[in-house]
């Protein structure tokens, strides 16, 4: 039982009731292995770390998680990717509703070239969320206030959304995919193009929106997983070396690996 | 020894003083390159340019004075009774350049100008013997000046750039002037049309008929020349065209850059692009012979009066000219959407099609009107298909069932006639010339204006 065996390998990867899970999860880039059977399973209403050098695949593994390595040609995935124990590569599951549930915030911040109304408004409207002007207003408030940014910006809703500052931007994406009342929360290194104080609102959002989200993000921040995170994983070279409790990980990794890259020995 | 014989020797020559220039360069170093300012190359390419450079442009400077001075010579020499008059004395100098090439055996001139030929002939020879003298010469004296200049601290390879940068300013200054004088060419004859008609009934007179009497005596109209029509025909052929192009070229450019898989794409689109190459004379042809009758046929049965020389025939035609240049204009602006966009819409957990109308097509959208605008100045200076297929009847329409004129072919029209070059007639195409610049000038900087608006937004 290759899983069994795996589950021997790192420590802990499966809990009790999972939001999520990967099983044996490899990942082709035409002929190129991206990832090697990686077992995870994610929290539900946690926040879980994916930190480890760069292209160790990190990225990768989130974007399989809402089925966004669709949009690239050329690309394999074998294994099983369950949300609330539905496979989410089954051919009768809809990408369309799927990435509904679990909505994404990516490494740049990318506001549409629309107002800040529109922005948060795109996903309740092509989802027909809303019924009403009046609901639309309601959700785009509710979203604009759960990311931060109400105050800042509800003076001038109806203004390009192009014109905020970086960090801005990127709340505004975070507001965004909260818009659609996703269940889980994807970020792909949320904050590396941010500076430090826009960085600690977003980090501290992050750890807001955690009680109603499951949320997983990539980092090259080892401060900022031990920040935010509940639960780490480790990466390396397309595998999953180690996953734990975060407090485990960074203060008593089992793994050699893990160690060298917390110690800064290398990645 | 001819003209294109000359330049080989030139450009021998100038390989030999690379070589002698490199030599000189490599003796210098003493083995180690680094022990010379530039690399030995420039050395050589120094001296090359210095022997070609002054040759070339003594050539320039004879050629284009050559010519009248020898005229003025021969002039000066004629009896006064051809001088004096401008139309005798130009067809003396006609017989005398035909007699001096040879050809003048069954001309029936008088002596003087006989003689004049012989005369010119001689001066010729002269003369071109003197112009390869002087451009060897010239070559040979570069070579020897920037031979003997060769020296471990000369800057070879700053003085090299420095020339090549002249020759690039010189370049892009015969392509900007040649611009500028044929505007000042349209100007002038179009000003001296302007004298003879006024402005205003040329841009509002709503009745075309150039038609004017050739010689003083013949019983012909007066002319008219309110381009009106034209416009109206231009246009109305130019917005058919548009509706053809504009969403048959968007809907293959989203094809082509969305849905379509690689394959398909590396196939499809230079098959697309193969359409621009097609020579808009073969459209012609097609719109003629092919497009017209079948439209004129089905309309006939439908009952409807369509003319063998219709708007729609010609319009529909260059439509599909156009098709390529407004897909691979869009299809350009709609790839340089940045993929985070797409990305950030498909994450949502848009469809394809949700993406490209809300997120890809609104940003993409001052590039495609850009791209539109550039076609529509495409189509409005457009000839050849409009010559072929849309008639010469200025008739004041929007029906497009019926036959039109545009501006671009009048213009062919009002020149290939035989009348003199002064006549109203004649001139009024210059007229039209203008117009027909000036609007797709305008045209031209407003689309590329929005398009390099759109381009600073994302680079």
């Amino acid at each position: 039982m290759a899983a069994v065996s795996q589950s021997a390998m790192t420590a802990e990867p499966s809990v009790a009731s999972p939001k999520m899970t990967a099983r044996d999860l490899n990942l082709f880039y035409s002929d190129n292995q991206a990832l090697f059977d990686v077992n995870l399973d994610i929290v539900e209403r946690q926040v879980t770390a994916l930190i480890g050098p760069s292209g160790c695949g990190k990225s990768t593994f989130l974007r399989c998680l809402n089925r966004m390595n669709d949009t690239i040609d050329g690309v394999t995935i074998n294994g099983k990717v369950t949300l609330d124990n539905r496979d989410i590569y089954d051919k009768h599951i809809d990408v369309v509703q799927l990435r509904a549930r679990i909505g994404m915030v990516f490494q740049k911040p990318n506001p549409f070239p629309k107002s800040i109304y529109d922005n948060v408004a795109y996903g309740p409207r092509i989802h027909g969320l809303v019924n009403s002007r009046d609901e639309l207003d309601e959700i785009v408030m509710t979203s604009l206030e759960r990311a931060g940014l109400l105050k800042e910006v509800k003076d001038r809703l109806q203004s390009p959304a192009t014109g905020l500052s970086g960090g801005q931007q990127q709340r505004l994406c975070i507001a965004r995919a909260v818009a659609v009342s996703p269940e889980v929360i994807l970020m792909d290194e949320p904050c590396s193009a941010l500076d430090p104080i826009a960085t600690a609102k977003v980090e501290e959002l992050i750890d807001e929106l955690r009680s109603n989200y499951t949320i997983v993000i990539v980092t090259h921040s080892m401060q900022q997983a031990a920040r935010v995170s509940q639960r780490t994983a480790f990466f390396h070279l397309g595998k999953l070396v180690e996953v734990g409790e975060t407090d485990q990980i960074f203060t008593n990794p089992k793994d050699e690996r893990t160690k060298g890259y917390i110690t800064g020995r290398f990645g | 020894m001819s003209l294109s014989f000359l330049l080989l020797a030139v450009a021998a020559l100038c390989a030999l003083s690379f070589y002698f220039g490199r030599q000189r360069a490599v003796a210098l170093s003493g083995g180690r390159y680094s022990n010379l300012h530039s690399l030995p190359a420039h050395y050589g390419t120094y001296v090359a340019l210095w022997c070609g450079l002054p040759a070339l442009l003594l050539l320039l400077v004879w050629h284009s004075l050559q010519g009248s001075i020898i005229q003025a010579m021969i002039i000066s020499e004629l009896p006064a009774e051809i001088t004096g008059d401008a139309g005798q004395l130009s067809l003396a100098l006609n017989s005398i350049s035909l007699i001096a090439a040879g050809n003048g055996q069954h001309l029936n001139v008088v002596p003087e100008v006989i003689d004049a030929g012989q005369r010119l002939a001689n001066l010729q020879t002269i003369a071109n013997a003197a112009m390869i003298v002087v451009m060897l010469s010239g070559s040979v004296l570069g070579v020897s000046l920037s031979y003997r200049k060769i020296s471990a601290e000369l800057r070879a390879r700053n003085n090299v750039e420095r020339i090549f940068r002249w020759m690039m300013i010189a370049c892009s200054a015969i392509a900007i002037l040649s611009t500028v004088g044929i505007v000042f060419s349209l100007l002038f004859e179009a000003l001296h049309f302007f004298s003879k008609i006024s402005p205003v009934e040329f841009l509002f007179g709503l009745e075309w008929s150039p038609q004017t009497a050739i010689r003083a005596d013949q019983v012909a109209s007066e002319g008219a020349f309110g381009a009106i029509p034209l416009f109206v025909g231009t246009l109305l052929i130019t917005i058919i065209a548009m509706c053809v192009a504009v969403p048959v070229g968007l809907f293959s450019a989203i094809y082509m850059g969305e849905y379509a898989s690689p394959k398909f794409r590396a196939v499809a689109k230079p098959a697309l692009e193969i359409l621009a190459g097609v020579p808009t004379v073969v459209y012609g042809f097609f719109a003629a012979l092919t497009v017209a009758p079948f439209l004129r046929n089905n309309g006939a049965v439908l009952g409807l009066d369509v003319s063998s020389e219709s708007a729609l025939a010609a319009g529909l035609v260059m439509g599909v000219m156009i098709i390529p240049f407004v897909s691979s204009l869009s299809d350009d602006v709609m790839s340089q959407v940045p993929k985070s966009l797409r990305d950030g819409s498909y994450g949502l957990g848009a469809t394809k099609s949700e993406t490209i109308r809300h997120v890809i097509f609104p940003a993409a959208l001052p590039g495609i009107v850009g791209a539109v605008l550039l076609a529509v100045s495409r189509a409005i200076g457009e000839t050849m298909i409009v010559v072929m297929a849309a008639g010469l009847a200025a008739n004041m329409t929007v029906n497009p069932l019926q036959a039109v004129t545009t501006v671009t072919v009048q213009i062919v029209t009002l020149l290939v006639g035989d009348q003199e070059f002064d006549s109203a007639k004649t001139l009024s195409a210059f007229a039209l010339g203008l117009v027909l610049f000036l609007v797709t000038l305008g045209l031209n900087v407003f689309a590329l204006k929005v398009v390099q608006k759109y381009r600073e937004k994302y680079d």
